[in-house]
């Protein structure tokens, strides 16, 4: 993979933030070269854009989106900005459940992580929404496995929940016109998987950090 | 067209506007050195922070004049944009709204400043009052979804009303033909921006200085008695010193100047009724780093419509 970031890019993290007018808090840490996975709540595609944009330029260059395969290959256009622009990694999504067997299911999401950790390499970060769909904004969804096996698998690679405020609003699913309303977006404290920890209770807690994060309308 | 050189006039109150930024620069500087890790340090930084935004505000509004009709135009349509765009954000609004919010945004507002743009008053007095209140909860009730419905075309038409209508008054003034004042506009849009903001300054700073009994401390806490008394006075009296710059004698200048203060206070307690009632507190972080434009221009969107009607009943024929 090349190193630098697509100009395309740039200027479509420049433009959603000009819609979003988005304003980054690092509420829990600092902005860091260490490597990362980025999770956020997921409610609109704009949410990878502006999440990638918030990241400083250098940081950016090497932080790559978790995709859904299906989605993503559905047109050329989409195919060459998630290939080419973003460098997405796209994983299908409900591969497990396709499976014939459950030896087969096993296999199929050991290799879904070792992807994912191949994508890591020594210095990328990922980002992730492991609700793994798009959510209508009201209450963040149950966590899909994956980051507990991927933080299990890089244990070296710090865990970042992030909340994106008001996307849903700005360009909900199913909206293909952006309406300029406000966001925010925080950075929680960083976490990892405690030792002995369950998948339930890992999953359960990361949704929360991530849930916690939001400041607007959670009374 | 650019006139070779832009009236005496007008110069002398951009003059009067840099004499009072420096003053205050100055008076600033000195109570920070005085003040120096006392108890009112926070009051004075932000004090200075506010003398700082106003030297930005003034030079931004200053070349957008200079730009001539053009120039202003674009500035109040960004204005109005970014005051929408605060208020949407901080009104709920539901799933069914997204359309008609993107209307609202991208359709509505522009054309509001376009229909000033080419003078078509008649189309730009109706357009948000008569097409836009049909066409907002109309366009709602196709989406489908009725919960709070009344409450949700009535929160988008008042946004529409206050951000975009109301305020595109202020340079719709421009278009006004007033006799024996032609080309002079520039003016009367500076004496309007100038004694509203005035106004809340003075009143901020007399409610400082003595202000001890509230008006409304429910909806507005700073807001006291002697600010607004003292306030309002006192920009009206500078109003009706800057006689010599509008179309009016002494006396009507210090009349639509009061009628200036007195509606700029009403925008203010309204806005800030708003607020309350949102619960701002809970958005405040969104609105912080953007400087809360829709705090800044509440009461310029009361006191604009109201005196573009005074000067166009009284002064165009």
């Amino acid at each position: 993979m090349s190193e630098g970031v697509h100009p395309i890019a740039s200027l479509l993290a420049a433009v959603a933030r000009g819609i979003t007018g988005v304003q980054v808090q690092w509420a829990g840490c600092e902005p860091s070269e260490r490597q990362r996975i980025y999770f956020a709540n997921h409610t609109s595609h704009l949410d990878f854009v502006v999440l990638w944009s918030a990241l400083p330029s250098e940081i950016r260059a090497r932080t790559r989106p978790i995709a859904a395969k299906d989605y993503w290959e559905e047109t050329p256009l989409r195919r060459y900005l998630a290939e080419n622009v973003f460098k997405a990694l796209l994983v299908e999504r409900g591969a497990m459940a396709k499976a014939k067997s459950p030896e087969e299911a096993k296999f199929v999401g050991r290799m879904l992580i070792e992807d994912m950790a191949a994508a890591l390499g020594q210095r990328n970060s990922l980002i992730f929404f492991p609700e793994g769909t798009r959510g209508s904004g009201e209450k963040v969804g149950e966590f899909r496995a994956g980051l507990y096996h991927l933080a299990l698998r890089r244990p070296d690679v710090e865990l970042v929940p992030a909340y994106l405020e008001n996307m849903n609003r700005i360009l909900p699913k199913g909206e293909f016109l952006p309406v300029p309303m406000l966001s925010l977006l925080t950075f929680g404290m960083p976490m990892q998987v405690e030792p002995g920890e369950q998948k339930e209770t890992f999953l359960e807690r990361a949704r929360e950090a991530v849930s916690s994060l939001r400041r607007i309308g959670s009374a | 067209m650019l006139p070779a050189l832009p009236d005496a006039k007008l110069m002398w109150l951009f003059g009067g506007v840099l004499f009072l930024l420096i003053v205050s620069t100055f008076i600033g500087g000195i109570l920070k050195e005085r003040h120096r890790g006392d108890s009112s340090r926070a009051t004075i930084d932000n004090l200075n922070a506010r003398i700082r935004a106003w030297w930005k505000m003034c030079a931004i509004f200053a070349v957008s004049l200079l730009i001539g009709r053009v120039g202003s135009l674009v500035l109040f349509a960004i204005i109005s944009f970014l005051a929408l765009r605060e208020y949407m954000t901080l009104v709920p609004t539901r799933r069914g709204d997204h359309r008609t919010l993107f209307w609202s945004f991208f359709v509505i507002m522009p054309l509001q400043y376009y229909l000033v743009g080419i003078q078509w008053y008649g189309f730009f007095a109706i357009m948000i009052p008569v097409l836009a209140f049909i066409f907002v909860p109309s366009s709602i009730a196709i989406y489908g979804d009725t919960e709070h419905f009344l409450e949700r075309a009535a929160k988008i038409q008042f946004g529409l009303m206050v951000c975009a209508y109301c305020l595109s008054h202020a340079p719709a003034l421009l278009l006004l033909k007033i006799p024996g004042f032609e080309g002079l506009d520039a003016r009367l849009l500076l004496y309007l921006v100038i004694v509203d903001q005035m106004s809340d300054v003075l009143q901020y700073a007399w409610g400082k200085l003595i202000g001890k009994h509230k008006i409304a401390w429910r909806v507005s806490p700073n807001k006291t008695w002697e600010g607004f008394v003292g306030g309002v006075l006192s920009a009206t009296a500078l109003g009706a010193a800057l006689w010599w710059v509008t179309p009016f004698t002494p006396l009507q200048s210090a009349g639509m100047s009061f009628t200036i203060c007195i509606l700029g206070f009403a925008g203010g307690l309204v806005m800030s009724a708003i607020k309350r009632d949102i619960g701002i507190k809970d958005f405040g972080v969104v609105i912080e780093g953007h400087g809360g434009i829709l705090d800044r221009i509440d009461s310029l969107c009361f006191a604009a419509p109201i005196f573009f009607h005074l000067v166009r009943y009284y002064f165009v024929p």
